[in-house]
């Protein structure tokens, strides 16, 4: 288990900030989800961690700066599943899971049978089996999101980043996913980063949630602590109400606003 | 069960017996293209037409079949895009001027070149394009995008200084133009001794970068997650293939399609992973080009069809059934 710092990380695209200097530090084990409207910062976050953003400040792995390692060394200990990934349409399932070897794979080498025989044993236990020689064009996006997860599983890195992983998911899908990745969490004893739109669900998986607005923290803490209605409609701009069920689940339930008439109705 | 799954992520038997096949196809063109020409389908009476005029021939066919279809299968990686030639970053453009510099103003003098200069000017045309355009790409940037403009701004420059040189010499206008139209009739030895190196040496590092190709299909930003040095990966494999280009246009001229029509045969035959595209292209690119430069030799009595002419006729058929089935190239 690996534990993630942010010392004052600031991420700058062509002098707009993207995000303001971040600390936090995520403990191994952990599920922090990042929360926020459009352009608040959360995938700027990630992007800097996985080393795809040029950034300030230091990212830390158990105390170690990433910026100290090579490509292939960051890569061995970050699994970044972006928001939309490209799947080539003519690779199949095993050769697009056999590609999160690579951090352990030399400049001019090729997979070794052992990186053969654990991406098998990803298939097998993500039961992906089935798609191993399907191609990845012929695949529903619940069935390529779990590919995505599973070449991420097969990068055997301690810290997980998932940019927005549902969004392009059903409800059934959406938290089959999650459950996936909790699941990995704890048998694997990983460090998840997430950034996510559905509120409900962030609450639902993450240990801590972290709201940012406009590339700033405005909340951290639980969801209970995070997701109030007045916060929520502060930096949402929405109205909203929220449910507190009895076994401690935080429901965000969108509210339609009286003084927003219907287009058609005036 | 899991031993039988990660037998199926071994490569497979079935695409070594495809390579078999192919190796054996391009036996029999190499048969084929020592056999046929105009004094007939001579016997082994006439050793030294076979070995002086059509096995030359045939070898150059085939180094610049390979090397035009292993570069176009790289160029096609490295940029995603499977609509990508080997001229793609004006190396067709470069040699092209380079070519029509000698015409105009280094063979009408008498002066004895020790070196004949017309490939040369090709050659380094091929590569001084290739590196501007990455030069001027790389200050933007150095995207995949920015590398494809940057190719066709300075593909455009060369072709416009290219057109005033012939405005004020169009007594060479035939002869550039039969250059750009590519040629193995003149092949020699000595042609296939001057490019062997340049191909031995690009093929050799292309066929190494294959398995950084496959990481670069899932885009540049998911490969640098997964550690992989895209720019690197980009910059040596651009090198390789505009070195190995640039050679074989200098002795060949442009022969066009072959680039991008034989790795796309490959894909649609066997498999998309470059694992297999790049060594099939070789066998299938050399195969093609030694099959295509016959029916030039005896289309026309008395004259030769000029390869680029053939390949085009054959390549332009071929690349619409690519394109009608390019719903499998994402």
């Amino acid at each position: 288990m690996s534990s993630l710092g942010f010392a004052g990380v600031s991420v700058v695209y062509d002098r707009r900030i993207a995000l303001h200097p971040f600390t936090d530090s995520v403990k191994p084990g952990e599920w922090l989800c990042l929360i926020g409207p459009n352009g608040a910062g959360k995938s700027s976050a990630l992007r800097a961690v996985a080393g795809l953003a040029p950034h300030t400040g230091s990212v830390t792995v158990d105390g170690m700066p990433l910026a100290d390692r090579s490509p292939r060394r960051r890569a061995a200990v970050v699994a970044y599943v972006p928001q939309s990934p490209l799947m080539p349409a003519d690779m199949t399932g095993a050769e697009y899971v056999l590609l999160g070897r690579n951090p352990y794979i030399g400049y001019f080498g090729s997979e070794t049978r052992h990186d053969r025989a654990l991406v098998a044993d990803v298939l097998r236990r993500l039961d992906l089996e089935d798609f191993a020689d399907r191609r990845l064009g012929t695949l529903s996006g619940g069935e390529q999101q779990r590919l995505v997860i599973a070449r991420a599983v097969a990068q055997e890195a301690p810290i997980l980043l998932l940019d927005e992983p549902t969004s392009a998911l059903d409800i059934g899908h959406q938290q089959q996913a999650l459950e996936l990745v909790d699941r990995l969490r704890r048998e694997h004893g990983l460090t998840v980063v997430s950034a996510m739109h559905d509120l409900t669900l962030a609450g639902l998986y993450a240990d801590r949630l972290t709201l940012l607005h406009q590339g700033s923290v405005v909340s951290t803490g639980t969801a209970a602590h995070v997701l109030r209605a007045e916060t929520l409609s502060e930096f949402y701009g929405v109205s909203v109400s929220v449910h507190h069920d009895p076994d401690g689940t935080v429901v965000v339930v969108p509210r339609r606003t009286p003084s927003t008439p219907s287009p058609g109705f005036t | 069960m899991s031993g039988r799954l990660s037998g199926r992520l071994r490569p497979r038997t079935r695409h070594g017996w495809w390579l078999a096949a192919a190796l054996a196809l391009l036996v029999g063109a190499v048969v084929l293209g020592a056999m046929v020409g105009p004094a007939g389908t001579i016997s082994s009476a006439n050793w030294s037409i076979i070995w002086k005029i059509r096995l030359p021939r045939v070898a150059l066919a085939a180094i610049v079949g390979s090397m035009l279809s292993l570069a176009g299968a790289s160029y096609q990686g490295v940029f995603r895009n499977p609509l990508v030639d080997p001229f793609l970053l004006g190396a067709a453009a470069g040699a092209g001027l380079g070519a029509t510099l000698v015409f105009a103003y280094f063979r009408t003098t008498t002066v004895d070149w020790p070196i004949d200069p017309l490939p040369l000017a090709a050659f380094v045309g091929a590569l001084v394009a290739v590196l501007v355009t990455y030069a001027v790409g790389a200050s933007f940037g150095g995207s995949s995008l920015t590398l494809v403009l940057a190719g066709v701004a300075v593909a455009a420059l060369c072709t416009a200084v290219q057109q005033m040189v012939l405005l004020r010499n169009a007594d060479v206008i035939d002869e550039v133009y039969s250059w750009i139209s590519g040629r193995l009739s003149t092949a020699t030895w000595a042609d296939v001794r001057l490019v062997a190196p340049y191909v031995v040496v690009s093929s050799v590092i292309l066929l190494m970068h294959r398995r950084q190709l496959d990481v670069l299909r899932v885009g540049d930003e998911e490969a640098a997650s997964l550690g992989a040095e895209v720019k690197r990966v980009r910059l040596v494999v651009v090198i390789a293939a505009t070195l190995g280009t640039a050679a074989v246009v200098s002795v060949s001229g442009l022969i066009g399609f072959v680039g991008i029509m034989v790795p796309h045969l490959v894909r649609l035959m066997f498999s998309a992973s470059y694992r297999w595209v790049l060594p099939m292209s070789i066998v299938v690119g050399a195969t093609f080009l030694i099959l295509a430069d016959v029916p030039g030799r005896v289309l026309e009595h008395g004259r030769e069809t000029p390869i680029g002419v053939v390949t085009a006729f054959l390549g332009a058929p071929m690349f619409i059934v690519v394109l009608r089935s390019k719903r499998r190239f994402t």
